[in-house]
């Protein structure tokens, strides 16, 4: 977090007191440059390069992969329009041409991949302030610039106490039995705790889903010192907002969890990597840090104990790439977002070459709960190859968009028709993607299917990081596959040739399909483009890409019909 | 201590070879080429062209033989359909974005592996200008694959001198100066590194540039006085 900058020798005086860390605070020191001059000018990426001793050439470097950083001055009022694919069907592109259109002097607009608001779609951010729902008539300057989930569930485990309309106080917190599984935890040793994280079958919330307890295991027991924990509040997968309404619902139940992560790998420092569209979640967290370092549950001997941690807020400044755990860490690091190979995993080698354990923010809020209420009583929600409550972000074409908590598993049609209240204004469903821009479509007539990893997995579809997108049958899917496709060309990092070459030549294609103007081998060219990054892309990003597309072509092929070979002149 | 040799098979031939090998070292101990674009000797290799992706039985995923270890009874495929069709639509993708006509090894795999450059039509091109910005080479970034070598020559591989970084993104990742300053105003101490592990010529010293541009080297001679006259008057006005 930044402190307020207006002048050049302001600046100055920021860059001297972070000098000493080196390259780590190049993010932040070009995030706060932008923040305070609207662009970073060569003076200042000069002045950025000598303090952090970072080469000239990799200044440039790092403000072209940051989508929020600029050479050119953005206006007094900067106005970023969402079309993601959520917003896209709701009509995003023709907000962004009016608004641009009729921008006033000082006013600039620039489209952006998703907000994270799409329970509140169509949504743009004006400076730091988000506002959901746009129209062209929308007054801008009066929105109060926070954009509120509504958290549903018919048994609320995890999100309990979330609430977003009120100040976040530690002593609240106490007051609600919080840290309560902190205390639990401490009672036992770091290696009890990462067994029953095992037991407890809790897995992954971020999308892969790996087991965390295992996770825990590998860097607590890897050699390196220092051990580091990540949290990965990234949340740039189109579709999911959970993690921004379980921030700003019960922050300090994530910190909660933080401090019993640390405490079972070993961990003295962690960071906080937060999506840089997510300002207003940025000052709570750090309220809530300088509360809990206040009272002495970050620092030195926490509780009490041989326990001492810190933790770090780092902004992320527009790069969905950032959320891939690698890629990540090269971001705190001070370099462009590029994936790393693996192996080595973070476990051994992560943030600085270090053990290191990253989780997602819905990962992190299941462990105070496992401490509260213990294994068994744990496992005996979700399934059994994914035990414990999990988070669904419902948006698009529902009645009652926002976060679902489901304890007990559903399926489709109960979460969109049960609870979700249906589709509005008496329409009938076209598709779901399940899973967000990496997931895949659902058809209706498979509304039927369960929610569960054991029912999705055989048919190749995965919850991910828990999206549910809806459309309607209003909804053109070829608007929505080609605002999928030019996410991913846009979100490409660039740095495999699969994927950067190959979200390019799909968005392409998507483009043409839109347009109605397919040629002839359009389907083989985007079958073969989507089949070689999935196979040879180095990370999940590309591995992904083309799944939803190629998944919407297969259950619809009159998505993309090739001009008839009878009528085409040769 | 070397440690034990492991056995892994290779397109059904099974062999014996140290688990610290690559699996492109352990294809070419059987006398196999692997097709590459980035790896090269003197650079870190950063697995970026995927043409050298094998097929590994159980892998969700193809692997890239340059950076992959061996492990105990690995079992690949090296000329199985998906590795074909992968390395052939990598290279058709390629075709589509850059200028490959002095670039031969990739023009050779293009033909051993069918592809077609022509298979995406209609595809937006990666065009830029001939950047001729100093007396030693010639930069023209329309033939550049992004192999990164000539940005690791010219930092931690080879040179420690950073002037050279990659910029932009995704598609339109290229190769940038500090704000894309000419090279005689970076940091470039003209060791010519970055322009000896060019595979496509996008990076060319300045005599082949104009010999290639039909030039004779008395020709060459007078337009070099010219350039030097005109950059040393550049200084003084400037
Ligand atoms: C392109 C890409 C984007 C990702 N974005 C996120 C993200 O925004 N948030 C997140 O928690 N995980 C994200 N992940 C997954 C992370 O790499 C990592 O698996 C996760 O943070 C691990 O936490 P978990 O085990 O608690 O799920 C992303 C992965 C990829 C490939
Ligand atoms: S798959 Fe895409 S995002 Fe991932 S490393 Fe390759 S180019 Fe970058
Ligand atoms: S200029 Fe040449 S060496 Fe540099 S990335 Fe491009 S192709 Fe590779």
């Amino acid at each position: 977090m930044e402190p307020e900058i207006t002048n050049a020798a302001q600046y100055e005086q920021y860059l001297d007191s972070v000098r000493s860390h080196g390259r780590t605070m190049l993010l932040p020191a070009l995030i706060a440059a932008q923040q305070s001059f609207r662009h970073i000018s060569p003076e200042t990426a000069t002045a950025v390069s000598k303090a952090l001793k970072v080469p000239l050439a990799d200044i440039t470097g790092m403000i072209e992969f940051y989508t929020m950083l600029k050479i050119e001055p953005v206006g007094e009022t900067h106005i970023a329009v969402c079309t993601s694919p959520v917003c896209a069907a709701k009509q995003a592109h023709q907000l962004l041409h009016e608004m641009s259109a009729n921008a006033a002097p000082g006013v600039t607009t620039e489209a952006v991949a998703c907000l994270g608001l799409c329970d509140h779609a169509p949504a743009v951010l004006v400076n730091d302030r988000q506002v959901g729902s746009v129209t062209p008539k929308t007054d801008l300057s009066s929105a109060n610039g926070r954009v509120q989930s509504r958290l549903h569930g018919e048994e609320r485990m995890l999100t309990q106490w979330c609430e977003e309309d009120v100040e976040h106080t530690l002593e609240n917190f106490l007051e609600c039995g919080g840290f309560q599984g902190l205390r639990a935890a401490l009672e036992h040793s770091p290696d009890e705790v990462i067994e029953t994280v095992k037991q407890s079958g809790l897995r992954g919330r971020g999308g892969a889903g790996f087991p965390t307890g295992t996770k825990w295991e590998g860097a607590a027991q890897a050699s390196g010192h220092p051990k580091y924990l990540v949290i990965n509040q990234d949340e740039s997968e189109p579709g999911t907002f959970k993690d921004r309404a379980l921030l700003l619902g019960d922050p300090f139940l994530i910190l909660e969890g933080i401090l019993i992560a640390a405490y079972a790998i070993g961990a003295e420092h962690g960071y906080f990597y937060i999506r840089g569209e997510y300002p207003f979640a940025q000052q709570v967290l750090n309220h809530t840090i300088t509360q809990a370092r206040q009272a002495g549950y970050l620092g030195q001997r926490i509780l009490g104990r041989e326990f001492n941690f810190e933790l770090e807020i780092r902004s992320g400044a527009g790069a969905y790439i950032c959320g891939e755990e690698t890629a990540l860490f090269e971001s705190i690091e001070g370099k462009r977002g590029f994936p790393r190979i693996k192996p080595p995993f973070p476990t051994t080698h992560g943030l600085f070459g270090r053990p290191t354990v990253i989780n997602n923010v819905e990962t992190i809020v299941n462990i105070p709960l496992i401490f509260k209420i213990g294994v068994d009583h744990y496992r005996s929600m979700g399934s059994p190859a994914a035990p414990g409550p999990r988070l669904f972000s419902l948006s698009g074409s529902v009645v009652d968009p926002g976060v679902y908590e489901i304890t007990t598993p559903v399926t489709l049609r109960q979460l969109i028709y049960g609870l979700g209240g249906g589709i509005p204004n008496g329409r009938k469903l076209q598709a779901v993607l399940l899973g967000g821009a990496a997931g895949k479509f659902v058809p209706p007539e498979k509304l039927d299917l369960l929610l569960t990893d054991e029912a999705l997995r055989p048919l190749g579809l995965s919850v991910g990081s828990g999206a549910v997108m809806v459309y309607d049958d209003q909804v053109d899917l070829r608007l929505v596959l080609s605002s999928l496709a030019d996410f991913f060309a846009h979100e490409s990092c660039g740095k495999c040739y699969p994927c950067q070459l190959g979200t390019q030549r799909q968005a392409e294609i998507t483009h043409r399909m839109l347009a109605g103007q397919v040629l002839t081998g359009d389907l083989d060219r985007l079958q073969d483009v989507g089949w070689t990054m999935t196979d040879a892309s180095l990370c999940g990003l590309g591995q992904t890409a083309s799944h939803a597309i190629l998944s919407a072509v297969e259950l619809w092929p009159e998505l993309i019909v090739e001009p008839d070979p009878k009528q085409v002149r040769s | 201590m070397t440690p034990e040799p492991i056995t892994i098979t290779i397109d059904g031939q099974q062999i014996s070879v140290s688990p610290e090998v690559t699996l492109m070292q352990a294809i070419a101990s059987i006398g196999q080429d692997t097709p590459v674009i980035c790896f090269h000797e003197a650079t870190t290799s950063e697995g970026l062209c995927r043409l050298c992706v094998v097929e590994v039985e159980g892998w969700r995923t193809l692997a890239p033989a340059c950076v992959t270890k061996v492990a105990d009874e690995m079992v690949l495929h090296t000329d199985s359909e998906r590795v074909r069709r992968a390395r052939r639509t990598i290279l058709e993708m390629l075709s589509s974005a850059v200028d490959l006509s002095e670039a031969p090894a990739i023009q050779q795999q293009i033909d051993d592996y069918q592809a077609d450059p022509e298979r995406f039509p209609e595809a937006h091109r990666r065009t830029q200008p001939i950047l001729d910005d100093n007396p030693f080479y010639v930069r023209d970034y329309e033939k550049c694959v992004l192999c990164w070598r000539c940005v690791q020559a010219c930092g931690d591989d080879l040179q420690f001198t950073y002037a050279l970084s990659l910029g932009g993104r995704g598609y339109e990742t290229k190769i940038a100066t500090f704000f894309n300053a000419p090279m005689p105003e970076t940091t470039c101490v003209f060791c010519g590194n970055c322009v000896a592990v060019c595979p496509t010529n996008a990076l060319k010293g300045k005599t082949e540039f104009y010999l290639d541009q039909g030039m004779d080297y008395d020709q060459i001679r007078l337009q070099r006085r010219r350039q030097q006259k005109s950059s040393s008057q550049d200084k003084k006005n400037g």
